[in-house]
């Protein structure tokens, strides 16, 4: 049946997420309905269970991350997708999974907030909320997807980050991108990369789940139910996985959960690029905003304004690399977000100063029109 | 070589983690002692053993025991069992819990967890306090006990463990106390047995915090109280309500078959796999379809 894949086809945002999560080789979800997320654990329920896996419907979202949490321990590859509030019941779990390094993804197609907000309307919202949302230090990985097809291949690229640093992964989606139809042609089989779970490498007797490889790599967690009988905890804990109070090995460990992320920031930024050669205008966008920008720079450039874009894929960890660079060559860095300026705030650290940045923030419950954007970038740059 | 020690030597992590953080003379040494004699009689494998819990002394417990073991959150022991289960059904996976871990933060997961019939057991450990955090009221403290936020006697009134369990489905409730840690041991016994969700409610002691507050001055005390104070089933049938008054029965309260959660589940997929309408429906949905299916089954192997 191999030649049925690469044809085009017109899918929605969350079911190329549902679909990428298969086939990045999720075998469990566990999930709670809420708008507008539900598609994915409607497309899971559906695909699952003949496919070999096993999709439950919890009590709530807070079981829904304990559920996937305990299946990838049992050695899944576990999946859930929620919105704000449900994110919001997550984010105790959501550090556990962080401080117990378990590899799992959460999708968050994000709505206008706070609290029950505006259910079916779009919003960027939870940008800080992921990287801060739990208490206690820790880092995330967070990616943002722009279209369908980025909803199947940042779904792929969540799950294999989830197991190569064995820690939470959110795809930031929100409802314009969860719910836009695109045709599109998703990537065979064989052509993206899936990573697969390792075995450890010490047997049983000298398993240490939170020591590190002979290569100083993070040791792979063994399964629930295999010959690594080991202790998980949400304490803070030594390389065995037992608690402790030990100064050194408390401060080791949290710095390790938030240095095995941070110190890749560079290497898992990851950018669109669009008209920056000569730009000395900056529109930093992601998600569906930047959409919107790109057809913003366009007319911005058609009135004389040396415009660009940089589209970040990747919001967290933020890269300062990026931004560092074009610094002496920018003037006006503006950053649209439907939120009262979130993302702008690591703009703004990033610059240092060198350039005027501009939060423009949008929390009407509607995306951007690109006139806005050049409407309001033209009046920040006096023109 | 006495076969307590060498239960003990072959079940606990007697060379790390012992001695427990618990009080002496607390009835939880009594529960994990009954639990790993359950396991023992049925002779599974140490392997093939997952012991879930959440927070509170009762959470404790899965660091004693030589099994896999996954301390969570607080109340959040069932659900991520859940997980564990679900991936991997062959797996014999007990939830450890207090009073308040299951009926209070937890109590949602819990009469969930009762309702789907998902092949798991539930210990719950009902000392009528948080003890952890110094002897707050409990959803199981008397009405008119004190604990720490009730000094004045409990506003509130008690759950009822198993007519909750009952009431919320779940296919074997049984209920004793650490007082009768033998029977404590067999009914987990016939919990682990059961096809099916069981919850094992067993009446413990905190003489530290609820004994100190409610003039039960030691750990005797209290389970001279449990001796005194419960009735087995089946004689409890043959009392009148009013002298059943401020004790508990004690025994197997519900035992009967219902499909269980994964068993249901597999049997409907590898109907609906075989079912052309549902295949050709996926397959409209995901192309590679084939290719997909193969790839995450060929991962169970």
């Amino acid at each position: 049946m191999s030649e049925r894949a690469g044809t085009k086809q017109v899918l929605q945002g969350n079911e190329a997420c549902a679909i990428g999560a298969l086939a990045a080789g999720v075998n469990f979800f566990g999930g709670y309905p809420i708008t507008p997320s539900s598609e994915i654990a409607e497309v899971m329920s559906q695909c699952l269970p003949l496919m070999g896996g096993r999709f439950i419907q919890m009590e709530d979202e807070i079981a829904s991350i304990a559920a996937i949490v305990g299946a990838s321990l049992a050695g899944a590859k576990a999946m859930t997708a929620t919105s704000g509030p449900g994110f919001s019941l997550m984010q105790e779990n959501l550090g556990f999974a962080a401080i117990a390094e378990i590899p799992c993804v959460i999708v968050n197609v994000q709505r206008a907030g706070p609290s029950t907000g505006l259910p079916t309307q779009p919003a960027q919202a939870d940008v800080q909320q992921t990287r801060w949302g739990t208490h206690g230090d820790h880092s995330i990985i967070a990616l943002a997807p722009s279209s369908v097809l980025e909803c199947f291949t940042m779904t792929v690229d969540c799950v294999n980050l989830s197991e190569r640093f064995r820690t939470p992964v959110v795809l930031l989606s929100d409802e314009v991108v969860g719910h836009m139809r695109e045709s599109v042609m998703l990537p065979a089989p064989g052509t993206y990369q899936v990573v697969h779970r390792k075995s450890p490498e010490h047997g049983a007797t000298d398993y240490c789940p939170y020591g590190e490889c002979e290569d100083g790599g993070l040791q792979p967690l063994a399964a629930f139910g295999g010959e690594h009988r080991f202790h998980v905890t949400g304490l803070t804990h030594d390389p065995r996985g037992f608690p402790t109070m030990v100064k050194e090995e408390v401060d080791a460990k949290i710095r390790g959960i938030v240095g095995k992320i941070e110190d890749c920031a560079d290497e898992l930024a990851c950018y669109e690029e669009f008209m920056l050669e000569d730009a000395d205008v900056l529109l930093f966008a992601y998600g569906s905003t930047a959409r919107v920008a790109k057809s913003s720079v366009r007319q911005l450039r058609d009135a004389g304004v040396k415009a660009g874009l940089l589209r970040t894929k990747t919001i967290w960890p933020f890269s300062d690399a990026r931004l560092s660079e074009l610094k002496d060559q920018l003037k006006l860095v503006v950053v649209p977000e439907m939120n009262l300026g979130q993302l702008s705030l690591e703009v703004e650290r990033a610059l240092c100063g060198a350039a005027d940045v501009r939060a423009y923030g949008k929390v009407d419950g509607d995306l951007f029109t690109p006139d806005e954007i050049t409407g309001y970038t033209m009046e920040a740059a006096g023109l | 070589m006495s076969a307590s020690i060498e239960l003990a030597r072959t079940y606990l992590r007697s060379d790390k983690k012992l001695p427990t953080v618990w009080c002496g003379g607390c009835g939880l040494g009594i529960i994990m002692s009954a639990m790993v004699r359950a396991v023992a009689k049925i002779g599974v494998s140490k392997n093939k053993v997952a012991v879930v819990s959440g927070i509170g002394c009762t959470g404790r417990m899965p660091t004693y025991v030589d099994f896999n073991t996954l301390h969570t959150t607080h109340g959040r022991g069932l659900a991520f069992a859940t997980g564990v289960k679900l991936a991997r059904p062959e797996l014999m996976v007990i939830a450890a819990m207090g009073d308040g871990d299951s009926l209070a933060i937890g109590g949602n997961h819990f009469i969930h967890a009762c309702r789907r019939n998902i092949d798991m057991t539930a210990i719950v450990a009902n000392n009528q306090i948080y003890g952890m955090t110094g002897g707050q009221y409990s959803p199981t403290t008397p009405h008119g006990k004190r604990g720490t936020t009730a000094p004045y006697g409990n506003v509130e009134h008690a759950f009822d463990t198993v007519s909750l369990a009952v009431g919320a489905g779940a296919t074997f409730v049984a209920r004793t106390s650490v007082y009768h840690a033998r029977e404590a041991g067999n009914l987990i016994e016939k919990a682990l047995r059961h096809k099916g969700f069981s919850v094992v409610e067993i009446v413990s002691n905190c003489h530290t915090s609820y004994g100190r507050m409610n003039k039960f001055a030691s750990p005797v005390a209290m389970l001279e109280w449990m001796r005194d104070n419960s009735v087995p089933v089946k004689a409890a049938e043959r009392m009148e309500p009013g002298e059943l008054a401020g004790k508990f029965t004690r025994g197997i309260i519900v035992e009967k078959d219902k499909p269980e959660f994964i068993a249901a589940y597999d049997d409907l997929a590898e109907r609906m796999s075989a079912d052309p309408t549902a295949v050709a429906n996926v397959r409209k949905i995901i192309q590679a379809y084939d290719q997909m299916a193969d790839g995450l089954k060929s991962r169970d192997d």
